[in-house]
């Protein structure tokens, strides 16, 4: 199998307040976020990046969106360095998470016009592309509907399709689920794993544990901005379910720092 | 233009032209809100200056002599003489509005004038008048007898005359009417760019943050710094928009607040003034919209923004100001190496027809290179996390 991505010991610190020092109780001037991290994803898979809130699963999909750059170590999408050259990483990427925001005064289609002029999709593809997505989402009811009057569900199906303007071959999504009705989310792992079966690589991170043993093909668990275990689904979880595997990975590392 | 910038100028134009509260804050208000606000300073001005040839006054006169009789004869007043017993009960009748003006002249006051030299060194002749400040008809009373009082003096004691009959002043009406711009325009340009340079540059760059909308836009593949000159070109459109507006406004309230109807800019400038002054403005717009992007890039929100854009709003106040002060364009080329502070003595020059071509253009090159460095600032925030992720 082709390695598509690979995070080679991403390392991000970032300083603490003299609040946030008293409430972490430490005098450190700074704080680890993500520690050599490594890990690789493959062609046409669902890797999952799993852990608890804190544990540094955001801080990694921003350095591999080029949002925020690592203290050391690097990332190479498709053969593209983030660190030398993370405008052509970035071109190569769908990425998505809930802090992304879209502009409300713009409608659905606007703003898939626009950011496809950004990645620069030819207008013949970009209207195709619209069609087929808009439709497969059911946007094309409120296409021209400004983003301001669509409900939190509406305005998570424009983001994702927005994040899939230049049809990405990787595809990063942080915690797809989150804040979803029930409809709007099944829509959403479903389309997932269409992506999958279309032989687009998937990065996602998520602290639920069913939605990583439905979609994930393998699974990176980080406690503490540190990979502890990195294997397929089923080597993790030798028959036991992923939420006890996980405790058990968490109560040895909680062992392990008393 | 590179594709990206051209991209999101065009997107930060739509958001612009397509927003009706947006067009009307600041495109429309400003211009209106000043053409009304110049309007009735003018009207008032005129009103608390103006004397209705109509209006009467009551003005009682203690010892009015015959000089002062013919002087009040003069203007529309009902005068009562009353005795020096009655002073005190006619003070009274002043300050309770009944009576508009109150004259105490001394005893035999034509004879004491005729035989007073300034020579004897004894104090000259006191008129005492009272009046109430507080009516507008005693106070207009009070300022039209007390300016027939001192002509009269005047007449009293003339002995030569200056520029009788004659204008004294050899300055042409195109080089007076360009003094007066040169103090006045720099200011009001400079306060009107700021103000559409900050109505959008503030909404643009801390509310999309604020929004979280920039991060969005931050894992496309657009470079950074096609993003801050795509903004900072759309938004100097908009603010010169915005500036144009409170400009028109002020031009057309000008007759209202100075009442007349002489005032005639197009008149004085040639097409060419225009284009150099537009110039100017133009490199301006574009400075300021840099620095006020990057202050709003600081911030977490707009609120915040507007607060810490204040003390450059004063910074170039002051600036405008100065050129009421300065005594035309400066002469030295160090002044114009002063990034905003070489704009307002370009006006200068240009309203006053004194521009140097060297100056005009190494402030252009001054400005320009400023507009340069602060985008590349500004997409050097962009990349930094501190600043797109502060909370």
């Amino acid at each position: 199998m082709k390695a598509i991505l690979e995070a080679q010991k991403l390392t991000k610190s970032f300083p603490l307040s003299a609040r946030q020092k008293k409430l972490e109780k430490t005098t450190d001037k700074r704080k680890i976020a993500v520690k050599d991290l490594s890990f690789t994803a493959y062609e046409g898979e669902i890797f999952g990046l799993l852990g608890p809130n804190g544990a540094g699963k955001t801080t990694t999909l921003r350095m591999l969106a080029t949002l925020i750059n690592p203290d050391s170590g690097d990332a190479f999408i498709d053969g593209v360095s983030i660190i030398s050259n993370p405008a052509l990483a970035r071109s190569k990427i769908g990425f998505l998470t809930s802090e992304m925001k879209l502009e409300d005064f713009f409608t659905p289609s606007d703003l898939f016009d626009f950011f496809s002029d950004l990645y620069k999709v030819d207008d013949e593809t970009r209207e195709d592309r619209k069609k087929e997505m808009f439709t497969r989402f059911g946007i094309q009811e409120f296409a021209d509907t400004k983003v301001a009057n669509l409900s939190t569900g509406m305005k998570q199906k424009v983001s994702l399709v927005i994040s899939l303007v230049n049809d990405p071959e990787i595809i990063i999504f942080d915690e797809p689920t989150n804040g979803l009705d029930v409809l709007t989310a099944k829509t959403v792992t479903d389309f997932l794993l269409e992506l999958k079966a279309r032989g687009k690589t998937i990065l996602l991170s998520t602290h639920i544990f069913s939605l990583a043993e439905k979609l994930c093909d393998r699974v990176g668990v980080i406690i503490d901005g540190k990979m502890i275990r990195c294997d397929t689904l089923e080597e993790l979880k030798k028959g036991r379910s992923l939420e006890d595997c996980f405790f058990d990975l968490y109560d040895e590392i909680s062992g392990e720092r008393k | 233009m590179n594709n990206g910038i051209w991209t999101i100028a065009k997107k930060e134009l739509r958001r612009f032209f397509g927003d009706r509260r947006m067009l009307l804050t600041t495109l429309l208000l400003p211009g209106l809100t000043i053409y009304i606000m110049y309007s009735f300073m003018g009207m008032a001005l005129e009103n608390s200056f103006s004397v209705d040839e109509d209006q009467s006054f009551s003005i009682s006169a203690v010892n009015l002599p015959d000089s002062a009789q013919m002087l009040l004869s003069g203007i529309s007043a009902a005068v009562t003489e009353v005795d020096a017993g009655q002073l005190e009960e006619a003070k009274t009748a002043v300050s309770e509005q009944q009576c508009d003006l109150l004259l105490c002249f001394p005893e035999q006051f034509d004879a004491l004038v005729e035989a007073y030299s300034q020579a004897s060194g004894s104090s000259a002749p006191n008129i005492e008048i009272y009046y109430n400040s507080a009516s507008t008809t005693s106070a207009t009373a009070y300022s039209t007898v007390t300016g027939l009082l001192s002509d009269y003096e005047e007449q009293l004691v003339n002995k030569f005359n200056i520029n009788d009959q004659i204008s004294g002043d050899l300055a042409t009406e195109e080089e007076t009417s360009g003094s007066f711009f040169a103090m006045m325009m720099p200011m009001l340009l400079m306060i009107f760019l700021f103000s559409g340079s900050m109505a959008t540059a503030t909404e643009s760059i801390a509310g999309e943050k604020e929004r979280g909308t920039i991060a969005t836009m931050l894992v496309t593949p657009v470079r950074r710094s096609d993003i801050a000159f795509g903004k900072i070109i759309a938004l100097s459109i908009t603010a010169l928009l915005s500036g144009l507006s409170s400009a028109i406004g002020t031009i057309l309230s000008f007759p209202k607040l100075m009442n007349t109807d002489d005032i005639d800019i197009a008149v004085s400038y040639t097409a060419f003034d225009y284009l150099l002054l537009g110039l100017i403005i133009l490199s301006t717009v574009l400075i300021l919209v840099a620095a006020i992007s990057i202050i709003s890039a600081f911030a977490k929100s707009i609120k915040e923004a507007q607060t810490l854009v204040l003390p450059l709003m004063i910074a170039v106040m002051a600036l405008g100001i100065t050129a009421m002060f300065g005594g035309g364009a400066k002469t030295e080329l160090f002044y114009y190496l002063i990034p905003l502070y070489n704009s307002v003595q370009c006006m200068v020059g240009i309203f006053s027809y004194e521009i140097y071509p060297v100056y005009f253009a190494v402030t252009i090159i001054v400005n320009l290179c400023c507009t340069l460095l602060g985008a590349l600032v500004l997409a050097k925030m962009f990349n930094s996390e501190k600043i797109i992720f502060s909370k």
